[in-house]
């Protein structure tokens, strides 16, 4: 008896260090975080209570409105052409190809990049006076243009194009370990009722696998919320505010601007975007399952 | 006839459509490497597509030793140290906690279990920006603020959604006859972890390395907030040299610099081939 104590003391041990990190640092700042945004802070810390001023400002402040606009064009566009694109890269991958490592290896190495890669290389290839502008200008054309990075209205069109050769190869993964999955039998069936191929990835597979473009969706989207790096990296939030995000508001009112009320406003905010995405995917989840239980 | 030629128009288009995507995939690398072996008389006056004349590594050497961010000009070589300064210990902490957890959780059904899951998932989706600061004014607290073992410790602490996740599924998935066996023989909590569940782990064990180590590796966020400046990871020198708005700007010096930076996480994924898809699986069912 005294020895099964004993183990179970070294169970309680072994986890303290998670129920530390789960108390503390997951909840506790959570919660943190809340506090100082119901408080009228700006440098440090004051707990006077003024509960939802700061999201009453926030919600009307310029700022904090084209960021949210903005991501909401770069989040939409990205994830809707991420889902294309990856779903024609992998139908063409599921065609017994050869060299399919090889395809595998390219479209998915710029997932292995850091987002300040990705940024920093769009921004030089996109170059208006040494990019693509400028060869294209060099073979003749002398009035092609392609200056979207400077341009106010397109740039945030720079954004998705880097996000999308970033982030698409990983949906073809996950969709191609879909189709992969697809039962022989069904292809069968489609070939012996003569259902063109062309036909039968739209409107009989891709149900099959809509679990795997759910997965992708929740992982574009939230990475879409948490859309930092690649700014900052490709076009700084410019120009103007063309590309401010929320993410760098957040941290430009923490860190430079010292509002850190304001700041933890903008967090919080960002937190029910992601819970919004979350939890009507989660019920879908659980009544798909029940369904198929059922 | 007519539906065998079909059949070889659909099979060129097929070809056609991966080899345009594959170009559009290495576009951009091909256009790094090439620029950074130009000088920058010869960028100025040929296309960015264009094959270097006379290929140089000037631009390679002096991104790694001599690049400047503001006054200081010691290159990317100290961000590189800083950044495996951080990798390496930052990576076999958050496995290891991530490993005995996940062992605790899925064996010895601990009080709260369901608590811990619960906000680890949660967790691997809030942005984090909602804990930054509380973790900011946590670690000044106590002094680990600006320094190497507080960015450690940040990427222990974010690393345990997604390594608990991935150990504990992995363990759900071995026998339980196995441990209940290990228990009747007396073994207790590490003995049984050690002698019998490390063993079987090494399947595991290398997907977490690789999503570990290139995670840490690419971070910038934390990099830039709880590093410091004395250990400020590569990613964060980088961007730094890149976005400087001083002087003239040296594009083959931050393609030299962008290439080094990326090289790390690229040798991982090239060398890990198969096991860096599992690892992306492994991720993708957090979801």
């Amino acid at each position: 008896m005294a020895k099964f104590s004993g183990t179970r003391a070294h169970v309680y041990l072994a986890m303290m260090p998670v129920w530390i990190i789960v108390l503390v640092a997951l909840v506790g700042s959570t919660i943190w975080t809340f506090v100082i945004s119901l408080t009228s802070s700006k440098l440090l810390p004051v707990y006077k209570f003024n509960f939802f001023h700061q999201y009453e400002l926030l919600l009307k402040l310029p700022a904090w409105q084209v960021a949210v606009s903005n991501l909401i064009v770069f989040g939409l566009l990205f994830i809707a052409i991420c889902l294309v694109f990856g779903f024609i890269m992998a139908i063409m991958m599921d065609q017994r190809i050869r060299g399919e490592a090889l395809f595998r290896t390219i479209f998915l190495y710029p997932y292995a990049m850091s987002f300040v890669v990705t940024g920093l290389v769009w921004q030089w290839v996109l170059n208006p006076g040494f990019g693509i502008q400028a060869a294209v200008r060099g073979l003749g054309f002398e009035t092609f243009t392609f200056d979207w990075i400077v341009q106010p209205k397109r740039a945030i069109y720079v954004l998705v194009l880097a996000a999308v050769w970033q982030g698409s190869g990983l949906v073809m993964a996950i969709l191609l370990a879909g189709l992969r999955g697809v039962d022989e039998d069904l292809w069968k069936a489609t070939r012996i009722d003569g259902i063109a191929k062309w036909r039968v990835y739209p409107s009989i597979v891709l149900p099959i696998i809509a679990p795997m473009a759910a997965t992708a969706t929740v992982l574009l989207a939230v990475s879409v919320v948490k859309a930092y790096d690649l700014v900052v990296a490709l076009t700084g939030g410019g120009p103007g505010n063309a590309t401010e995000v929320p993410a760098k508001f957040v941290m430009e009112n923490l860190f430079a601007r010292q509002n850190i009320a304001l700041a933890n406003a903008g967090a919080i905010m960002m937190l029910v975007a992601v819970v919004a995405i979350l939890v009507p995917m989660y019920y879908a989840r659980r009544y798909s399952a029940q369904k198929a239980g059922a | 006839m007519s539906s065998k030629s079909e059949k070889i128009m659909a099979r060129i288009g097929v070809y056609a459509f991966l080899v345009i995507a594959a170009a559009f995939f290495l576009m951009p690398f091909y256009v790094m490497i090439v620029t950074s072996l130009k000088t920058m008389d010869e960028i100025r006056v040929t296309s960015i597509f264009a094959v270097p004349s006379a290929p140089t590594l000037e631009a390679w050497i002096t991104a790694w030793q001599s690049a400047c961010t503001g006054l200081k000009c010691n290159g990317l070589s100290v961000g590189f140290l800083n950044s495996v300064l951080i990798m390496v210990p930052a990576t076999v902490l958050s496995i290891l906690l991530g490993a005995v957890t996940g062992y605790a959780l899925s064996f010895w059904r601990p009080r709260g279990a369901g608590i811990i899951f619960g906000v680890l998932i949660v967790a691997a989706f809030i942005p984090y920006q909602v804990f930054i600061y509380p973790l900011v004014r946590m670690l000044s607290q106590v002094g680990l603020y600006n320094s190497l073992a507080g960015i450690v410790a940040i990427h222990v602490i974010f690393g345990m959604p997604i390594m608990v996740l991935l150990f504990r599924n992995y363990y759900a998935g071995l026998p339980r006859d196995l441990f209940s066996a290990a228990r009747v023989d007396g073994g207790g909590f590490w003995v049984i972890f050690v002698r019998l569940i490390l063993p079987l782990s090494p399947p595991i064990l290398i997907v977490a390395v690789i999503l570990q180590s290139t995670h840490i590796w690419n971070d910038f966020l934390f990099g830039l907030v709880f590093a410091g400046s004395d250990n400020q990871p590569m990613t964060v020198l980088l961007n730094n040299i890149v976005n400087s708005t001083q002087g003239e700007k040296a594009y083959n010096v931050n393609m030299a610099a962008t290439i080094l930076t990326a090289a790390v996480p690229l040798i991982i994924y090239l060398a890990s081939g198969r096991w860096f898809v599992r690892g992306i699986a492994a991720g993708a069912v957090k979801g």
